[in-house]
């Protein structure tokens, strides 16, 4: 559960009467919402690490894909959906 | 080298192989702090390949090993004779409580949920105003700003449903009780990457000081973990012992500090149980009385006797790194992943699933 899954920020958007900032994120063509909180300065097309729908951190996107790669070939993509049946996708 | 396909790039692991053999010339124990690391290193058969001089230790770094018994049951509880809804990671359904798992307690008809993000857990609490939520917030201090966040998602709705069971550990107090340990003799430590990616790497300087021991900030991937063991051993080779940082490509010196603000602004530090070892001072995060109303600690009240751990299990043991799970009577006989005597069996970052699903020990 310590893992972060490198995604794409698709959009952003502000939720709670303008008063928290969100992202959608593109995990290998999963979208799942995360809070940007932690990085004000992200924007949309910048890759982040996200950590239980928080992003902590930006980072390249060779990296990004490295990484992402990484967890899919180790199976630990499964926290993205909510049951375990994760079918690996070819990167969009 | 079966396991080589699953490195970015299996020369550079290679070299960093040799480099390893060719720096080391007496006997070092280093300890990964990060089960992710533990996980790394046993399924990618890292352990096998390296010089024998070198012997990995096996951390406490697994959030869901560490967190204390007498939570699990608190949980439990609340869910079951509290009617709760219990949010909780999917880690933590499988953990062995006294008497039952939050899994077991779901069969019962408990409104146990699991959860992504502890963020979904204050969008159930907002669509059941009716019902109390509970988040089982554990995890080191990569997860500590998500929990926090929760809380603030809460206060800015101003919701009165929602709360968490915090159960915060941190790592370098972690370190320095394994330093203070007089079983256990680390010559030099793999911090974990990611707890630094939100932290950075000052708390650190201050152990590298006091205890003499390199402490080198790591990733979790495979090449990761072998060049953070390279690193290690040219310190202990040449006699030093510094912060260096392998995970430069993610991890700040500062770390975020916008997340360490939030943090700050509902977590303090307190003493904190960690499960199968003892009370260790200033290790963990408790809620701020300013949230209190949040803290689901304070707002039920539950008073569960400890109870005692399975005396088969020697947890304790293998979370500070002094004995190897296959040194355990029970590891692959009554204990297996389906049927888990301690935590370390359950979880994803724990060392005895490690072993069991991977070294080749057991048929699994
Ligand atoms: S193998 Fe099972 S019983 Fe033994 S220490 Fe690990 S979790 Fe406990």
């Amino acid at each position: 559960m310590c893992l972060a899954i490198p995604g794409k920020i698709k959009s952003t958007e502000l939720q709670y009467d303008g008063k928290v900032r969100m992202a959608k994120i593109n995990f290998g063509g999963i979208t799942k919402e995360a809070s940007l909180e932690m990085l004000p300065d992200a924007k949309i097309g910048d890759y982040v690490l996200v950590h239980v729908g928080v992003a902590i951190s930006i980072v390249n996107e060779e990296e990004a894909r490295k990484t992402f790669d990484y967890l899919r070939e180790i199976g630990e993509l499964g926290d993205l959906v909510d049951v375990d049946e994760y079918i690996p996708k070819k990167d969009n | 080298m079966k396991f080589m396909s699953e490195y970015r790039d299996p020369e550079l692991a290679k070299q960093y192989l040799v480099e390893i053999k060719n720096t080391v010339t007496q006997k070092w124990k280093i300890m990964e702090v990060c089960g992710g690391q533990t996980h790394s290193l046993v399924k990618n058969g890292i352990i096998d390949m390296l010089p024998k001089e070198v012997e990995m230790i096996h951390g406490p770094g697994c959030p869901v090993c560490v967190t204390p018994l007498n939570l699990i049951d608190k949980a439990i509880y609340l869910a079951l004779e509290k009617k709760v809804i219990l949010c909780s990671f999917g880690d933590m359904l499988r953990v062995p409580g006294s008497e039952k798992s939050l899994l077991e307690a779901k069969a019962e008809g408990a409104d146990i949920r699991i959860l992504y993000s502890p963020l979904e857990a204050v969008k159930i609490a907002a669509d059941n105003p009716n019902k109390q939520v509970v988040f089982f917030a554990v995890g080191f201090e990569t997860t500590a700003p998500a929990n926090a966040l929760s809380v603030i998602h809460a206060h800015r709705q101003n919701l009165d449903n929602y709360s968490i069971l915090a159960s915060h550990v941190l790592v370098p107090p972690a370190i320095e009780n394994v330093m203070e340990d007089p079983d256990s003799h680390i010559d030099g430590f793999l911090a974990a990457g990611h707890v630094c990616t939100i932290m950075g790497n000052f708390e650190y300087y201050p152990l590298v000081e006091k205890y003499k021991v390199p402490i080198v900030v790591t990733g979790f991937e495979p090449l990761d973990v072998l060049q953070g063991i390279l690193m290690v051993v040219r310190q202990l080779e040449a006699e030093k012992a510094e912060v260096e940082n392998q995970y430069a490509r993610i991890v700040r010196e500062e770390g975020n500090l916008d997340a360490q603000k939030i943090i700050y602004e509902v977590f303090e530090i307190t003493d904190r149980l960690w499960r199968g070892m003892e009370v260790i001072p200033m290790s963990g995060y408790k809620v701020k009385e300013k949230y209190a109303k949040f803290d689901a600690t304070a707002k039920f009240n539950v008073n569960i006797e400890e109870a005692e751990e399975n005396q088969d299990c020697i947890a304790g043991e293998i979370m500070k790194g002094i004995k190897k799970p296959f040194e355990c009577p029970e590891f692959g006989k009554k204990c297996k992943p389906t049927n888990p005597l301690g935590a370390p069996m359950v979880s994803s970052e724990g060392a005895c699933a490690a072993y069991f699903h991977y070294s080749g020990l057991v048929e699994s």
